[in-house]
């Protein structure tokens, strides 16, 4: 396993350096969401043996035998099938995580299989307690057989729609900034959409040192540091004058 | 470089790339590109990967930082994909991987047929003897069943003949799900450092033990031998393996040596892994066989030549196939 740079001690994010050279993160999905998960795919299941017994019951004995062997594929390889697929059951997929090698790559064939054929013991005695209890001791939320097969379950992250602020107007800020307090200001110019404008005044107005002004203006202010931070004075109008209209970023 | 330039300059290759990956990630059939997305992708990739590091490094917003994150996210699986030729891999496993891994790990075997046999052998000769002593290991009822069952002058044992065939493939169907079922979980068991394993093998072991004692003290030796005889050498020998299997994650757990015991844990499943899957298709075979073969109706020399023939052939198979000519593996 590719050693993680450190992570907080309570943190569920987990970084991995590819060869590229840069990191990856994944969020590490935990026993709620994984038991949600399971629960979908077990109505699934579920449902696949019941349309198994009654159509194929229709075929007497030769049927029966089907449906045994069907049975048999259903309760230890249907897991295994979307995971190599998919990288994870339809059950999975609704709840957004998915299953990967814990050096970050897609799930190998032979981890898959562990995992699944693990999933006996992580049962045991019922209802996954030995697997809750694993989740729960271990710092990565593994059950048994991810132990074995050296599997993560993270979430697919699905990065939300950009929302950068509609305020045109550039202001630079009266201070040097730092680059953690760059960063600060245009989080708050991209996520700002999605809050109560209530809200949005509340925290500019924790910045009135800053900007001196209370209220509506204040968030109009700090959007105005933001494109500073994101355009420039000068650079970014002799860019804009040379690229052809229609062109513009998302 | 400002945020907004390095937008636009690179938005495009940014398209390109989701573009490609949205086609990608959809079912093989749907995809416009069948095979990896050709020569463009990986300089693509490693393109948008540059991008991402300098938007780290810039502190550029968290949003266009999420964005090129969430395209080398996606895009990495694509490009360190295990593709393999799968087909050829199983036939080299079943021709050579198999018997070899098995052979690698044969201390493990030997350890998993004598928690097997010893106690079916002590059993055996006990129910043999004593006519009581099996109903401290089964209770009446399944006695009873097992009693019918292999009764000779009961000549199609549960079943009209009319509907044999049809009965058989109920049987292959059950002897799969039921056999394939308890080498999987022998295995398994073996994570609870080696317990479960031995439990299962213990128990099954004291239960076939007693059934053949106490059927052959009953005098039904000639319908119940010539029925296990054949399947056995494949379905008894595969417990044993999955059995074997199980014992290396338990032993993994015990004894880790210089590993950790996670990196141990991690080693012998995959290298155990192996064992398993050849007893599964062992197992498959031991099921066709106990469905197909085991309960017709031929005569007992027939059943034991062949049960003959089928033992040599495991035992070969097992220990020499893979064998290179220097006999290293």
């Amino acid at each position: 396993m590719i050693p993680h740079a450190e992570p907080p001690l309570t943190d569920t994010l987990r970084a991995y350096e590819i060869p590229e050279g840069v990191r990856l993160e994944f969020r590490l999905a935990g026993p709620v969401v994984r038991a949600c998960a399971w629960a979908i795919d077990a109505a699934i299941r579920g449902l696949l043996y019941v349309l198994l017994a009654l159509g194929l019951s229709l075929l007497g004995g030769i049927g029966v035998g089907i449906m045994l062997i069907g049975f048999f594929l259903i309760e230890w390889f249907y897991p295994v099938v979307f995971e190599l697929h998919k990288g994870a059951t339809p059950g999975k997929q609704a709840m957004g995580i998915w299953v990967i090698q814990d050096n970050g790559t897609p799930v190998s064939p032979a981890a898959s299989v562990i995992r699944n054929l693990l999933r006996a013991v992580d049962f045991l005695p019922l209802f996954y307690a030995l697997g809750l209890l694993s989740m729960l001791l271990d710092r990565e939320f593994r059950r048994l057989g991810d132990l074995a097969a050296g599997t993560l379950v993270v979430y697919r992250d699905q990065p939300g729609e950009r929302k950068m602020t509609a305020e045109a107007r550039v202001s630079k800020p009266a201070v040097e900034l730092s680059r953690e307090e760059q960063m600060v200001l245009l989080a708050f110019a991209e996520r700002g959409g999605g809050l109560s404008s209530a809200r949005r005044i509340e925290l500019a107005e924790l910045l009135r040192d800053l900007t001196g002004l209370t209220g509506q203006a204040a968030v109009d202010r700090l959007y105005a540091y933001a494109n500073w931070i994101v355009r420039g004075h000068a650079q970014a109008a002799s860019y804009r004058a040379a690229s052809p209209p229609g062109q513009a970023g998302p | 470089m400002r945020q907004e330039q390095f937008e636009q300059e690179h938005a495009e290759l940014w398209q390109a790339l989701e573009e490609q990956l949205a086609d990608l990630e959809q079912p093989r059939f749907k995809r416009i590109q069948k095979r990896m997305g050709g020569p463009e992708f990986p300089s693509r990739y490693r393109r948008v990967c540059t991008h991402y590091s300098l938007a780290l490094s810039r502190a550029y917003s968290p949003a266009l930082q999420e964005r090129l994150h969430s395209l080398v996210l996606r895009g990495h699986p694509h490009l360190y994909r295990q593709q393999t030729a799968w087909r050829w891999r199983i036939l080299h496993f079943v021709l050579l991987g198999f018997p070899r891994a098995l052979r690698r790990h044969s201390s493990y075997f030997w350890v998993s047929l004598a928690v097997f046999l010893l106690p079916a052998l002590l059993v055996g000769v006990g129910c043999y003897q004593d006519r009581d002593l099996i109903y401290s290991i089964l209770d009446e009822q399944t006695v009873a069943s097992m009693e019918t069952m292999y009764d000779p002058a009961n000549r199609q044992p549960g079943r009209a003949p009319e509907r044999s065939s049809e009965t058989d493939f109920v049987m292959f169907g059950y002897y799969i799900m039921n056999n394939i079922g308890i080498g999987f979980r022998a295995f398994a068991g073996g994570i609870l450092l080696g317990v479960g394993t031995l439990f299962l093998l213990l128990f099954n072991g004291v239960v076939l033990g007693g059934v053949a004692g106490h059927l052959t003290r009953l005098g039904y030796q000639d319908t119940f031998w010539p029925f296990v005889s054949g399947h056995g050498a494949f379905e008894l020998t595969a417990i044993v393996i999955c059995g074997a299997a199980g014992l290396m994650l338990g032993h993994a757990l015990l004894a880790p040596g210089q590993r950790t015991r996670l990196m141990a844990l991690k080693q012998q499943a995959a290298a155990a892994l192996q064992l398993v899957m050849g007893a599964a298709l062992m197992l498959l075979l031991a099921a066709f066989i106990e469905a197909f073969w085991s309960s017709s109706s031929l005569p007992i020399g027939a059943k034991y030549s062949v049960a003959a023939l089928l033992w040599l052939l495991v035992v070969l198979y097992l220990g020499w196939m893979g064998r290179s000519n220097r006999g290293s593996h």
